[in-house]
């Protein structure tokens, strides 16, 4: 037994607590800067004029009114952004593959903990009159549900589906894990409509989620804008950013992960040290699935309803916050979800009052493509990926 | 005959006069079924499937092509005029063939990874779609607002020159697209065209502010379609008259115009297709995507050689925009949907990847699959559904099923299956391209890294 309790590594618990502060108020602190810079510069046109004719404020003040709001919005997408963004780069890190389906492994983990949630309210466990206690320790337990099933369908998609096509040409396990995605969204529409009769879903209200925590009240002109926080955001903020923490120890200090390192740096090497490769992949796929099923949940738990069709932007988005950060790079898909996270609640609310209504919030779904045309022309290895040579 | 095996009846079957025969018999065997069925998919089945063994018999040319002729030119929109539903069918058939042969050479030859096709589908639908409507003089109004009486901005015969401005357009569109972006790998190109396919849409769907460009998520309608002469309704029903049984009118002309360009084109891609595959350009594809370093190596250049087939796709599919806009007279941004983009890659990947039939033959089935197995399947169960009919065994009522299972809405599972099946068991496709089989053939060594 002793072998399993080795002290603990406080360095790499620590560490990516610090990174995650760092890059949340540094890219949070650019965005403020250049949205305020933009802001000065529109106060004066005919934007700045609408925005005063309407509310009798200036742009400059308007903006700086919202930006606390915006700020924690933006936060809370990222690190879910951020738990996605994971599972994609540990794929990509072992198999050098785009794992498709992983939008759909994040839907799975939104359903089935949506489900639980709803059986336990109509069982009478949650919602009025149940002890905030039980409803926490139930929200954890549907949590907990959603990523083991989540992580199995991972497992499952990787033996059926990906592992026969391991030494196929590039394309091949892509087309086959789109074809995967496409399948899994009309199996989940399926099992749903035939179980439940209807496949959108609601999340159930219970608990003190949606209650809000009042920080003050920010001067706007003549009136005042109240900002509040609702508790559901710090949920899952700290979900999300337990989860990192734990997944950076279990790669960076533990042996399960030294073998995933060894199996992403070279497949062939690592086997002839005796490392068990497709047990390794397995374990990743697992992992990957595990958050990918814990961030559903709680985009389930912020967004309130969800759909079969529910992975399809967040795993597009956060298939760009990996490749912004690097992908194959775990800290880079943590600065890259919350980079995207952020630039996605700045454009849904300043857009539309800096184009005058000409382009608003329709368009936050298509910017993360910009962001990612660019990322690729500019710098494909990301923002914090190295420079490697693709292999002959 | 215990030792006649499988092998002797196919070589028996395909030598001397025999073929000429039984291709012969299949095509008079469909017509008939065709022609005495109201709305069956069997017999339309096996009037389709004579293409299919005219392909594959042994037989001079000439006679292949002239059967065909007949076949697609003659008792193809005969019967698609007395039954219009057929003619719809096959009209889809064509469009999606015409669209998985532009993608195969994106796909299949050049072997770039294309997942946002449709969007040059889009570009060339919303061009002939924007000039060939009303939609330029309702620029000042919202959606729903504009006066009843605009005039066109165009006449109608400009359709003509729009489907080659289509071409441009749309090839100067994938370009634009391609320059930045084929630089990167494959999967991330995969990544960028989907996010492409996606922008197109969401554009589509929201210029409809500050100008209105595109009529928003409710489209553009009317759009013009070419003239159609009355001497040609005239023309066509004293011919075919009798055959036909009822006097054809404008809308079923227009079905037949519509199908048999879209059959032109068809010819058209696979002409240039065929001469383009074993062409420089053609060897230069296909080096690039066997082996992009080696191409390198050797001379191509890339980006180039990436660029011409991103746009010789992409050209076909704008072409086909502007004859999709006209025949339906209406267009919406559900039309270019991911799914739609994810459809046409089905077709190519279970045709068989660089394989002109096999991209035929996958468009076919896989359209016949969607119009007619899967709706077929939902009208069923909804009959079902209203008898009293229960399943023996396990006493099940077809009263209680669930209304949700309409196979009609499953088919993104059978576009993903399609896919899976397909890479795990036969990533060659179902008619392997030529060149194909040779290089499956020599690489059954596992591969290293």
């Amino acid at each position: 037994m002793k072998k399993y309790l080795k002290p603990i590594n406080l360095m790499e618990l620590l560490r990516p607590l610090g990174q995650l502060i760092v890059f949340s108020l540094g890219s949070a602190a650019v965005l403020s800067i250049i949205v305020l810079a933009l802001a000065i510069v529109l106060n004066n046109t005919a934007a700045g004029d609408k925005i005063f004719a309407q509310l009798k404020v200036s742009l400059f003040a308007y903006t700086v009114a919202n930006l606390p709001q915006v700020l924690v919005d933006g936060l809370t997408l990222g690190f879910v952004y951020a738990a996605i963004a994971l599972g994609y780069t540990m794929v990509y890190g072992v198999l050098e593959f785009i794992n498709f389906a992983h939008s759909e492994i994040f839907a799975i983990g939104a359903f089935v903990g949506v489900e639980i949630l709803i059986a336990l309210q109509n069982a009478g466990l949650i919602g009025s009159g149940s002890s905030l206690f039980m409803d926490y320790v139930f929200l954890i337990l549907a949590m907990l549900a959603g990523m083991a099933v989540a992580g199995g369908a991972a497992i499952a998609m990787e033996r059926i589906a990906y592992r026969p096509l391991r030494n196929a040409p590039r394309l091949v396990p892509l087309i086959s894990a789109i074809g995967v995605s496409f399948f899994l969204q009309d199996a989940i529409r399926l099992t749903e409509s035939l179980t439940t009769g209807q496949f959108n879903r609601i999340f159930p209200t219970f608990g003190n989620f949606d209650k809000r925590i009042t920080f003050g009240k920010i001067p706007m002109g003549a009136a005042e804008l109240p900002f509040s926080v609702p508790i559901k955001s710090f949920i899952v903020i700290i979900a999300a950013v337990l989860m990192l923490v734990v997944l950076n120890y279990l790669v960076n200090a533990t042996k399960v992960g030294k073998a995933i390192r060894a199996v992403a740096q070279d497949r062939a090497t690592a086997s002839l040290m005796g490392i068990d490769v497709n047990h390794i992949i397995a374990i990743t796929f697992l992992i990957g699935g595990a958050l990918g099923g814990a961030a559903g949940l709680l985009y389930a738990l912020k967004f309130t309803r969800i759909d079969p069709y529910v992975g399809f932007y967040p795993g597009l988005k956060a298939f760009t916050a990996a490749v912004l950060g690097g992908i194959g790079n775990l800290t880079g898909a943590l600065l890259g979800g919350i980079i995207l996270g952020l630039l996605e609640t700045f454009a849904g609310s300043y857009l539309s009052i800096f184009t005058m209504g000409a382009a608003g919030v329709e368009y936050k779904d298509i910017f993360a493509f910009a962001i990612l045309i660019l990322v690729l022309i500019f710098r494909p290895n990301g923002l914090l990926g190295e420079n490697v040579t693709e292999k002959v | 005959m215990s030792n006649l095996s499988f092998k002797d009846l196919k070589t028996t079957m395909q030598s001397g006069y025999l073929p000429y025969l039984l291709a012969g018999a299949h095509v008079l065997i469909g017509t008939i079924l065709v022609y005495l069925n109201q709305r069956s998919i069997i017999a339309f089945l096996v009037l389709l499937s004579s293409f299919f063994s005219l392909y594959r018999i042994k037989a001079d040319m000439r006679y292949k092509l002239f059967i065909g002729a007949v076949l697609a030119l003659i008792i193809i929109p005969v019967l698609g005029v007395r039954n219009i539903f057929y003619l719809e069918v096959i009209f889809q058939i064509s469009v999606f063939s015409a669209l998985a042969l532009g993608l195969n050479i994106v796909v299949g030859f050049a072997g770039l990874l294309d997942l946002g096709y449709v969007a040059f589908y889009a570009v060339g639908a919303y061009l002939w779609a924007f000039f060939g409507s009303k939609q330029f003089y309702t620029l000042p109004y919202t959606p729903g607002s504009q006066p009843t009486d605009l005039p066109f901005l165009l006449p109608s015969d400009m359709f003509y020159l729009f489907i080659f401005l289509a071409v441009i357009v749309a090839a100067i569109t994938g370009i634009l697209l391609g320059l930045p972006v084929l630089r990167v790998r494959g999967d991330y190109l995969a990544i960028v065209t989907l996010g492409f396919g996606e922008v197109i849409r969401v554009l589509a769907a929201n210029l409809d502010k500050p100008l209105n460009f595109t009529n928003g998520p409710q489209g553009i309608t009317p759009i013009q379609r070419p003239p159609m002469p009355q001497s040609v309704v005239d023309g066509f029903n004293a011919i075919f008259g009798k055959l036909v049984g009822h006097q054809a009118d404008v809308s079923a002309l227009y079905n037949v115009m519509f199908y048999l360009m879209a059959l032109g084109i068809i010819v058209i891609i696979i002409i240039v297709s065929r001469r383009l595959e074993d062409s420089k350009i053609g060897r230069a594809w296909a080096a690039v995507r066997e082996d992009e370093t080696a191409a390198i190596a050797m001379g191509i250049p890339l980006v180039k050689t990436k660029l011409s087939a991103f746009a010789a796709g992409a050209s076909f599919a704008g072409a086909m925009g502007v004859l999709l806009a006209a025949s339906r007279t209406f267009i919406s941004p559900e039309s270019f949907s991911f799914m739609q983009s994810i459809g046409v890659l089905a077709m190519v990947i279970l045709g068989g990847q660089g394989s002109i039939p096999g991209a035929v033959l996958g468009a076919a089935t896989i359209t016949i699959l969607n119009l007619q197995v899967l709706q077929g399947l939902s009208l069923y169960l909804s009959q079902l559904r209203q008898s009293d009919a229960v399943i023996p065994i396990i006493n099940f009522a077809w009263k209680n099923l669930s209304s949700q299972l309409d196979p009609a809405q499953y088919q993104r599972m059978i576009f993903g299956l399609i896919l899976v099946l397909m890479m795990v068991f036969r990533p060659e496709g179902i008619l392997p391209a030529q060149r194909r089989i040779k290089k499956l053939a020599s690489e059954s060594a596992p591969n290293k890294e």
